[in-house]
């Protein structure tokens, strides 16, 4: 970790966005992470998608579960509030926040024991429930903070720093996201910040549950010869299925594409996705072939990433359970409680 | 022959059914009708964990003195459910009567010569009127409740409105129900010697008293107390409560344009049913869950979380008995300690107990304000005999200038005035921190909430010194709850005693009942009803008045005696435990012979040995 808090001067010339804001008035604390880890290229990929999004960092709220990766909030949008939770119970925290105030952001930062060990099940049924959130599962394939036990996204076959080899099947969380109704599912690299911001950013600006597996080497225990989710490994086996832009304003297409190269969807709030295909067949629109090609490609051992799947119109919870536009959060005696007139109406009928 | 048991208005009388027989609604209108009659009745389901084709009965006890509590004993078993017929009539007290359907002649054998028989043959009557199947299941609990109303003198006017008012808007369905009972009627005035030696006279003792469950009580306060997200997962017996909420919450909260102004999220588990809620509160909604034992044993990291993180939440938890899946239809009051005490590390929490659904009602919305204002959970500990069973109670009351107390929460306008915020920096010397909602200003207020240690300001610390400041705090906080908590309510006894008892929620009509009994035996009895954790000063002060002071629970481990004697420092040979733990509500009876046996040995040291 860095024991040198940055000063909190800056150059007058740092750039602003639309806001007035610099990137740095979206950091948080100083990262007591190790140096290297991929986690903390997490935390400034979150950063700079947000400054670039011109997001008030208040209106963030940063929900984490318990473990390296749930450290993290603290280390970025420090206006805004934040919530180290208990392990595993992220998503039905989110969820109730989300319930209390849907006009907020709901960023929910996890790991890959906390989502696919202990917390399996509040992910899944965060997910099929359609919360509003953009959820991101900082995926190293090991447990850190308790010192290199494997965890469930261990790849099969996978060896642990001492030498075990993994014998238990991991668990895909991108897989499993969107057989569940995630309408917004992509993998990502910490180590390719090109391709990770753009999709943190399609995922703040997507209207239901949006899932992001980022692979995050753990340079502590899990970044050796043998190990699946080292940046050797990850970078050698990276087969990505697009690169995304997230625009906006309506920008026009200013590169030269050839035809059926790009690929733009429109998402429910205005924003668009522009997609530069680099697999020409494969259609992140059509959830069930998507499927199809993760398993195909994964058997042949490669690493999907890239924004996988994409429903522009999605539902989410609050549209489910039919609640008023106005965050529950804010509404008043009057809109909550019937009263003395109804309660002694009530009073009759039971007599 | 014995003499038969000869009663007005003050006789049980029990319904054996087959779960799923339709035979609750017969039921309830057997109940309403007396109760229409002025007379106060108190009801129990006693019900297996099964839908369909177990038995299950309904017991009604006609108390013109007003006693609630069961009573124990059966002067008139409706044996309608061949498969428990041994241990029902077993079940009758001598003198008593059995009403059964006689459509087969049963042998001699099986009857009992001590107890009076009346044979009313229900299926024949119903097999000649109706040919549907269900019909004739469905009129023939209709048709006994016409014999009882002949052999009992209910009013059949009362019967004829109540059938009315049940089926208004569907009055094709009222005529046959209408017919049914008067077929029942007067098969038995043309039959049968009536009336029996138990019978029902008008009387004007129920007043303005309503007839309603502690679960749907408890479901409207949560409307009436401001709760707008509600997560739980279904368990027998809190259901109903979670069901009350929204039956409520719909008719009152529901948008014209069909929106609605409240979320109900049946989650996965326990465990995100409590994260759900703490997410919420969090986020500044009042949201609740509801459950029973096994379900706030799941929940007990998140409850210490929501005690340290100081994040209201509040639990209502529909006691059964346990351990484990226990018997999860009976009652009990066994989830105390695991209330009070929840969670990992030094916790403690405030703890409710109301007696009835009428408090069911007003804590299940004062236990809103509370956690709001306390910034801790809340449990609100029902129990299935008040959740599950209607209860004649005084009816809810609401004072329309009443406001939500949201608590300490910071406001934009006070963080843009410069106003300092330490997330739990204790301003006021109460022990109760200021804190914001997330989103309420640009820069200011802002905090990192997390269950691990920090300072006065929310940040990270693992100092002992900052520790050990916040853990101190937390204890000043629940002093502060002592004195917002609902006040222990003293019964002193009508003449000077040394004998004081302790008792909280369920107990209570029993225990009312065994008070006047004890003090009709020259047995007088300062009485204490605890409503609250922590104790009230009351409590210690009502102890150090007595010599002995009897604790009646229905749990086996004296659990609320565990928390006089660990949080008020009681000697514990101060306090005698009574406990009533077999599932079935505890008695007047029980309680009268437990404390009477105990201070007649006492005044005559030999009177017990010589009842033995």
């Amino acid at each position: 970790m860095s024991f040198l808090p940055k000063p909190k001067l800056h150059h007058p010339k740092l750039p602003t966005n639309a806001l007035g804001y610099t990137r740095r008035d979206y950091e948080g604390a100083i990262s007591t992470l190790c140096a290297g880890c991929g986690h903390d290229s997490i935390s400034a990929a979150i950063i700079q998608a947000c400054f670039e999004l011109d997001i008030e960092p208040h209106r963030v709220a940063k929900m984490s579960g318990i473990g390296c990766s749930s450290k993290t909030p603290d280390y970025f949008l420090g206006a805004s509030h934040g919530f180290n939770s208990v392990h595993g119970r992220m998503p039905s925290v989110l969820t109730g926040a989300n319930l209390a105030n849907r006009e907020l952001l709901y960023l929910g930062v996890s790991g890959d024991g906390d989502s696919a060990s202990i917390g399996f099940g509040q992910f899944a049924h965060s997910i099929r429930r359609g919360v509003n959130m953009a959820y991101i599962v900082e995926n190293n394939g090991v447990y850190g903070l308790t010192k290199g036990q494997f965890s469930a996204t261990s790849d099969k076959g996978s060896k642990a720093k001492k030498g075990t080899v993994n014998t238990d099947e991991a668990i895909d969380l991108v897989g499993i996201a969107m057989q569940l109704g995630a309408t917004y599912v992509a993998r990502s690299f910490s180590g390719d910040k090109d391709q990770l911001v753009p999709l943190i950013k399609g995922a703040m600006r997507h209207d239901g549950p949006a899932f992001i597996d980022c692979i995050s080497p753990c340079v502590a225990f899990n970044n050796h010869e043998g190990s699946t989710k080292s940046y050797d490994f990850v970078r050698e086996h990276n087969e990505a299925m697009n690169r995304l832009d997230v625009i906006t304003g309506r920008a026009p297409i200013t590169a030269d594409y050839a035809p059926g190269e790009v690929r733009e969807v429109e998402q429910h709030d205005g924003s668009v996705l522009r997609l530069r295909k680099l697999h020409a067949d494969y259609d992140p629109t059509d959830r069930v072939a998507a499927m199809h090609h993760l398993h195909e490609r994964k058997a042949a051992g490669e690493i999907v990433t890239g924004l996988l799947y994409i429903d522009p119109e999605p539902r989410d919870l609050h549209a489910n359970l039919g609640t008023v536009a106005r965050p529950l959060n804010r509404l008043q005696d009057a809109a909550l409680v019937p009263g003395a007139a109804a309660l002694e109406a009530i009073n009759a009928g039971l007599r | 022959m014995r003499n038969p048991v000869t009663a007005v208005n003050d006789f049980v009388v029990k319904f054996a059914n087959v779960n799923g027989s339709g035979s609750a609604s017969a039921n309830q209108l057997f109940a309403k009708a007396i109760l229409r009659m002025g007379i106060p009745i108190a009801s129990r389901n006693i019900f297996p964990s099964n839908i369909q084709g177990l038995p299950t009965w309904f017991e009604v006890r006609v108390s013109g003195e007003g006693h609630l509590g069961r009573r124990g004993g059966v002067d008139l078993m409706v044996a309608m459910n061949p498969q428990t017929w041994d241990r029902d009539l077993a079940e009758i007290d001598q003198g008593g009567y059995l009403f059964y359907d006689s459509t087969r002649p049963m042998p001699q054998s099986r009857f009992r010569e001590d107890i009076h028989v009346i044979g009313v043959p229900l299926t024949e009557m119903c097999n000649a009127a109706y040919t549907d199947a269900r019909q004739r299941q469905l009129f023939k609990n209709i048709m006994y409740v016409g014999a009882l109303s002949a052999l009992l003198q209910i009013d059949p006017v009362v019967v004829e409105t109540l059938l009315s008012e049940q089926y208004k808007g569907k009055e094709k369905l009222a005529k046959p129900n209408q017919d049914a009972f008067q077929m029942g009627r007067d098969w038995a005035l043309a039959n049968l010697s009536c009336p029996l030696g138990l019978t029902l006279e008008r009387a004007d003792k129920v007043g303005d008293r309503i007839y309603v469950d502690g679960n749907s009580a408890a479901g409207l306060g949560a409307v009436y107390g401001g709760a707008t997200v509600c997560a739980w997962y279904p368990i027998t017996p809190s259901t109903s409560l979670a069901e009350g909420f929204e039956r409520y919450a719909k008719k009152f909260r529901t948008d014209p344009d069909g929106r609605k102004r409240y979320a109900i999220v049946q989650a996965e588990d326990e465990l995100a049913s409590i994260g759900i809620v703490i997410g919420a509160a969090w986020n500044g909604a009042r949201a609740f869950t509801a459950t029973s034992g096994p379900g706030i044993s799941l929940m007990q990291e998140f409850v210490g979380l929501s005690y340290f993180a100081e994040i209201p939440s509040v639990i209502f938890d529909v006691q059964r008995a346990g351990p484990s899946t226990g018997m999860p239809t009976r009652t009990q009051q066994s989830d105390v300690l695991a209330a009070a005490y929840a969670s990992h590390g030094d916790t403690k929490h405030v703890v409710l107990f109301p007696e009835d659904p009428h408090e069911c009602f007003a804590f299940g919305a004062d236990a809103f304000d509370l956690a709001d204002r306390l910034q801790q959970p809340v449990f609100v500990l029902l129990d299935l005999d008040i959740g599950m069973n209607d209860w004649l109670c005084e009816p809810f009351a609401w004072d329309d200038s009443r406001r939500m107390d949201r608590g300490k929460v910071m406001t934009a306008e006070e963080l843009e005035a410069g106003r300092v915020f330490g997330r739990y920096l204790d301003a006021d010397g109460d022990g109760i921190p200021y804190r914001t909602y997330p989103g309420t200003h640009p820069d200011k207020g802002a905090f990192f909430t997390r269950g691990t240690s920090r300072d006065r300001f929310a940040k990270y610390t693992e100092v002992g010194a900052a520790y050990t400041d916040n853990m101190q705090r937390l204890l000043q906080k629940f002093e502060t709850a002592k004195s917002l908590v609902p006040r222990p309510v003293l019964r002193p006894a009508k003449e000077p005693t040394r004998t004081g008892v302790i008792y909280y929620g369920s107990s209570s009509a029993a225990m009312k009942e065994a008070l006047s009994a004890l003090e009709a035996e020259g047995i007088h009895v300062d009485a204490l009803r605890i409503r609250a954790f922590p104790f009230h000063g009351d409590v210690e002060e009502f102890v150090a008045a007595h010599d002995q002071v009897f604790v009646v629970e229905q749990n086996r481990d004296a659990q609320l005696r565990t928390l006089l004697m660990t949080e008020c420092g009681i000697a514990p040979q101060q306090l005698i435990p009574v406990l009533h733990y077999d599932g079935t509500p505890i008695t007047a009876r029980f309680i009268r012979a437990a404390i009477g046996d105990k201070v007649l040995a006492q005044i005559l040291p030999f009177a017990g040995a010589a009842a033995e």
